[in-house]
């Protein structure tokens, strides 16, 4: 967990030399708002916690069956409003952190699913994702508060990173802030 | 200035004055996971490095959601709960106890003011009975479990208030989905809602816990009502323990003011594949169904038993129809059986389930074909929840879930009113 997040880090803070090199392609969603956890993971296979490989073999299946053979590791996810409402099952973010995914993009996020994806260090971008189509290269540096549309050229503003959520990032997750601090260390 | 009832709620569990948007690390009053969640609330506990829960007589485990257990999998995880539970010494709920929104405040682990985190989304339920209660992922709750805290985010609160009386055969359940129509299923994302008005003092508790359930269908944290002589006269019977009401203060700050009449309300239906999608049972059209389904921790009390029995009596539910009943709880089970709906149930062609979850999440008791609709009285309708993506969901009050069984068809309750005053 902690070696993902860094591998990010590393790659954003990369992002000024060589921008190209950096970015990873977006994996747009055909149902734009909305996509609740239901439709990440199925109630079906929920219960299915012992292999997580198996559950990310079963993304968004109920409404696009053909969408996680196409995710490859590094792969940023793009959605639009109220993405992960519902349910509040952690395999969700779980299965889509498996998957592959190093990021996922939305116009806003259901509250539990906020909380669960950075909880197991599966970082949460706020930002205008009208203006990406699947298979663009996508660069983010969360320090500048940009998203980088590298293929369309553009630079869109996200909204900042929570303090919070950083530093849950930084350490790898909530489970290692609590084992390296002995408690909540937010200051 | 005043405060609203989540600020105060959580200024008092933080041990200092916090406000919207605040963030704050409070002390949790209770906590709990059900089967769908607790495996992976154990899988993250063992990593934590601690020996033992914070305070083992503050969280449950509750078997529910899949129970009695459909395949090797499932029955994998509610061993390793039993297991668990009895290396901690924490309590289970097992199969055939109940869904755990009716057991936790049925059963008096909370109470008026108390703070409590349940991984699963529907927590929001105890606001009907002034509890802060919210849902959260299995990792957060384990946190939670080893330290008796987590960290908050203090919302901002929308103000709703509900006026009128609610015609004969229109319920609770037809003014939220009116309510969640109105806000939108993302209308109310990070932000508490504080229900008031005299429809909502006017309704029973089990009501109001159908009101406060639906909460999170538009995006809200919480969904908080004001304790009234209702309301502590219910704990009192429940909760050995002093419950500790909390008003909002006058001159609170409500970041939105909503306000809704009900007296010509008309019965409320959600259809595929969203919670906000919904219509007047008027303008629904001819809307055949396969399957009927009554219970679940929206509308599985004992109030709903009831109000479907008295449709019931004495006719048979229609040969197309497939009908599962799930009392949503033991209690509720025996309470029903004693006044006699579950025998009204059984002679009219109902099939009734093990209290639980049943239907609702799809893993069985009920799985849908290709191409059928059921009406449920549930609280979710995405495409795929009851188990099969190439099936539809209508959502709708106990009422309407059973006029609609006996006429093969989507219908409106109000032809039986008679029978419903």
């Amino acid at each position: 967990m902690k070696k993902k997040v860094k591998k990010i880090v590393r790659k954003v803070e990369a992002l000024h030399v060589a921008k190209r090199a950096q970015t990873h392609p977006a994996r747009r969603l055909i149902v734009k708002d909305n996509v609740n956890t239901d439709y990440v993971i199925s109630g079906r296979y929920k219960f299915k916690i012992q292999d997580p490989k198996e559950l990310a073999r079963h993304i968004f299946e109920d409404i696009d069956p053909a969408f996680a053979a196409r995710v490859s590791a590094g792969d940023i996810l793009v959605a639009g409003e109220n993405f992960g409402c519902g349910s509040s099952r952690e395999q969700a973010p779980q299965a889509l952190k498996v998957a592959g995914f190093s990021a996922v993009l939305a116009k806003s996020f259901a509250r539990i699913f906020y909380r669960n994806a950075f909880n197991i260090g599966l970082m949460l971008i706020e930002c205008n994702t009208s203006f990406f189509d699947d298979g663009d290269e996508v660069a983010i540096d969360i320090e500048r508060c940009k998203v980088d549309n590298v293929s369309k050229g553009l630079s869109i503003d996200m909204k900042p990173v929570p303090r919070i959520m950083k530093r849950l990032l930084d350490d790898g997750g909530v489970i290692e802030h609590f084992r390296k601090h002995g408690g909540f260390k937010f200051e | 200035m005043g405060k609203t009832i989540a600020e105060k709620m959580l200024s008092a569990h933080a041990g200092k004055d916090v406000r919207a948007g605040d963030i704050a690390v409070c002390d949790v009053d209770f906590c709990f996971g059900q089967d769908g969640t607790s495996g992976i609330i154990i899988d993250s506990f063992n990593k934590l490095g601690v020996n033992k829960p914070f305070d083992p007589a503050k969280f449950f485990m509750i078997i529910d959601h899949s129970a009695p257990s459909p395949n090797i999998g499932v029955s994998a995880i509610h061993k390793k709960m039993r297991e668990f539970a009895k290396a901690f010494d924490v309590g289970l709920y097992d199969i055939g106890c109940g869904v755990c929104h009716q057991l936790i405040p049925q059963n008096g682990h909370v109470t008026c003011g108390d703070l409590v985190l349940g991984a699963d989304s529907h927590t929001c339920t105890y606001g009907a009975i002034n509890v802060f209660s919210t849902g959260v992922g299995s990792t957060d709750l384990a946190i939670t479990l080893a330290s008796g805290k987590n960290w908050f985010k203090v919302p901002e609160t929308i103000k709703v208030t509900v006026r009128g009386k609610l015609p004969p055969g229109v319920s609770s359940k037809d003014v939220i989905l009116n309510i969640i129509k109105d806000i939108g299923s993302n209308g109310a994302t990070y932000k508490a809602v504080e229900f008031y008005g005299q429809t909502i003092d006017g309704m029973s508790v089990d009501s109001r816990l159908t009101m406060s359930n639906m909460a999170v269908e538009m995006g809200a944290k919480a969904g908080i009502m004001a304790a009234d002589r209702k309301t502590l006269k219910w704990v009192s019977k429940t909760s050995k323990r002093q419950p500790r009401p909390v008003a909002a203060d006058p001159g609170a700050r409500y970041c939105a003011h909503r306000e809704y009449s009900v007296d010509r309300l008309s019965p409320q239906i959600a259809k595929p594949h969203a919670v906000d999608n919904v219509s007047s049972v008027d303008g629904i059209g001819q809307v055949r169904i396969d399957q009927a389904f009554l219970g679940t921790c929206t509308n599985g009390r004992l109030e709903d038993m009831e109000v479907a029995a008295r449709i019931l009596k004495g006719r048979n539910v229609h040969p197309e129809v497939k009908f599962i009943v799930a009392p949503a709880s033991r209690e509720i089970f025996l309470q029903a059986a004693k006044k006699g709906f579950i025998d009204i149930f059984a002679k009219s062609g109902c099939a009734v389930v093990a209290p639980g979850c049943g239907p609702c999440v799809g893993t069985h008791n009920g799985v849908l074909a290709d191409g059928e609709v059921a009406i449920s009285t549930a609280n979710r309708n995405f495409k795929g929840r009851m188990g099969n993506p190439n099936s539809f969901i209508y959502l709708a009050s106990p009422a309407t879930v059973a006029a609609s069984a006996l006429a093969g068809h989507i219908a409106d309750p109000r032809e039986y009113k008679k029978r419903l005053r």
